[in-house]
């Protein structure tokens, strides 16, 4: 598949903005249901994260004008799905950003051990699911298209929570060592983790996806009973929407190439920085990783409508 | 069951004219489903919007091969892959004929639904931005101002092998179903479970046996009218061996 940089763009970001903001709640439940500006600040970057992507996006559409009407079909799309989670996390995540600047902390539920449950931590765990139903939208869009079999695994949908988790938790270690907080170490320590488990599931659907088969053969595409069957013309000498959505730029060596390049270059190296001190760095390195990752995953997608275009002429 | 509009095509027939093709782009480009905008067409590299192709494969390993002429356009799912996940429901599946149209007034022109359609059918337009396909010429076969037998698919029309069968696949009566059902129809990767509407008449053997006495008839009638071979010279005549 051609990868779009719109969607490389939107699916990064929005990752790392939905990581950071488990990574907050998650550091706000660490500290015992601690409030204030950290959150605040933290809560704003993550919604500068999420509102890039969403610009991100708008350029994968040819009628953006029209963009309003994704919204309608969640009952049967991924897609739609998406399109609704993402403006409501921005408005749970706004409204916890909000709460945590003005510091109002009402008290919301008393447990049987003494514990309470303040509006805060209740928004944070609201953002929570918010943010993971996102990654698994995100996940599904490309995990349900079934013609592509290196994306319809439910790895796909492991590897989009893990890696934006990853990439979330790396950024809110930077942070936290910038504001010099007291979580920086809860955060670097937790990013290492991802990043590690990050690395592990993606190979793992590297390690998958060259053993898969195709599922339709020359055979089934054209209904002839055959052992050998060749395209002898695709039926014109130009290019076409099949020709070029369909194909990735650079072939399979460029594929190759950048494999290695992000497996390095998103994962190892920015553990190594995570465990030599350095989470801003480690941030960046991550993020040049993610966006090689991502072209990988959009180019490394052969289509089966590929069996229909095979000889130019 | 319901209405379900198709093209059979029978692939013993074609000869790969590619007239369905040129008349489908003619058709459309000025109709209802057009502009078929054409970018850079007689440049370099010239690409275009084409709602049907013709291809051609060859089995076999020379000089045993057979040649085999595919024609390809939107083959209308009956369980069409392409329509759920559209996020704005421009595509859909008509109701009353079953033929799967996108809107364009609202498409986005996400490509979403191209990449949920395993045969390639779906063809994005980016001078307009909307996502396009084969119409089945809706806008020809419900026109009423055209006399019955004319309201076909430009493509069909357009066949001189008459290798396409245009008509309602659930209709036992129909011409298209007859044909599928006495000819050993068949659908494109039916492993997808997408159920598409039309359908491919398979290649059928035609093998003459000849043996030698039909190349010579013994009773060849033309042999007993032909001229008989003249006399020699010194044959004797009847006047020379009859007495009278």
């Amino acid at each position: 598949m051609k990868p779009a940089f719109s969607v490389i763009f939107l699916t990064t970001l929005i990752g790392a903005g939905q990581g950071l903001l488990i990574a907050l709640v998650l550091g706000q439940f660490y500290l015992g249901s601690e409030s204030g500006g950290f959150f605040a600040l933290g809560g704003v970057l993550a919604l500068v994260m999420l509102g890039l992507g969403l610009v991100a996006s708008v350029f994968h559409l040819a009628n953006p004008q029209r963009g309003w009407r994704a919204a309608t079909r969640w009952r049967t799309s991924w897609l739609s799905r998406e399109v609704l989670m993402i403006p409501a996390l921005c408005a749970l995540a706004f409204l916890y950003t909000l709460i945590h600047a003005i510091g109002w902390a009402p008290v919301l539920m008393t447990f049987g051990n003494g514990k309470t449950l303040d509006l805060p931590m209740a928004l944070g765990l609201l953002v929570v699911l918010g943010s993971v139903a996102l990654f698994v939208c995100t996940g599904m869009i490309y995990a349900c298209v079934r013609f592509i079999r290196q994306w319809a695994s439910s790895w796909t949908v492991v590897n989009y929570l893990l890696m934006g988790l990853a990439s979330g938790f790396t950024l809110a270690a930077a942070y936290a060592q910038i504001q010099a907080n007291a979580l920086s170490g809860f955060m670097s320590g937790a990013a290492l983790v991802l990043t590690v488990a990050a690395l592990a599931a993606r190979t793992f659907q590297l390690w998958l996806n060259a053993r898969t088969k195709p599922q339709s053969t020359m055979k089934s595409a054209i209904g002839l009973h055959h052992t050998q069957i060749r395209q002898v013309t695709q039926g014109f000498m130009g290019q076409s929407f099949n020709t070029i959505e369909f194909a990735a730029p650079g072939g399979a060596e460029t594929v190759r190439g950048l494999t290695v390049f992000f497996l390095l270059v998103a994962f190892v190296i920015p553990a190594a920085l995570l465990l030599a001190g350095l989470p801003v760095l480690a941030f960046v390195c991550q993020y040049v990783g993610l966006l090689a990752e991502r072209w990988v995953f959009f180019a490394a997608g052969s289509h089966v409508q590929n069996l229909y275009y095979q000889a130019k002429g | 069951m319901s209405k379900q509009l198709a093209l059979v095509i029978d692939l013993n027939v074609c000869v790969g004219c590619h007239a369905c093709v040129t008349s489908c782009k003619e058709w459309n480009t000025s109709g209802w489903a057009g502009p078929l905008t054409d970018e850079n067409p007689y440049g370099k590299d010239p690409t275009g919007v084409f709602f049907n192709r013709v291809q051609t494969y060859e089995c076999g390993t020379f000089p045993d091969t057979e040649t085999i002429h595919f024609p390809k356009s939107c083959l209308h799912c009956e369980e069409p892959p392409c329509v759920p996940v559209c996020p704005t429901g421009a595509s859909y599946k008509r109701e009353e004929d079953g033929i799967v149209l996108v809107d364009y007034d609202k498409c986005i022109g996400c490509k979403y639904c191209s990449w949920s359609c395993p045969y390639g059918a779906r063809k994005f337009d980016p001078v307009q931005g909307v996502m396009k396909k084969c119409t089945l010429c809706v806008d020809r076969i419900t026109d009423m101002t055209i006399e019955e037998d004319r309201r076909k698919p430009a493509c069909v029309l357009a066949c001189p092998a008459s290798a396409r069968i245009f008509g309602d696949i659930n209709d036992p009566q129909s011409e298209a179903a007859r044909a599928i059902r006495e000819n050993g129809g068949f659908q494109l990767m039916p492993e997808w479970g997408t159920k598409p509407a039309n359908h491919y008449l398979p290649r059928r053997k035609i093998t003459t046996i000849l043996h030698a006495d039909e190349l010579v008839r013994v009773d060849n009638p033309l042999k007993a009218e032909s001229e008989k071979p003249r006399p020699a010279f010194n044959t004797p005549t009847i006047d020379g061996v009859s007495s009278w």
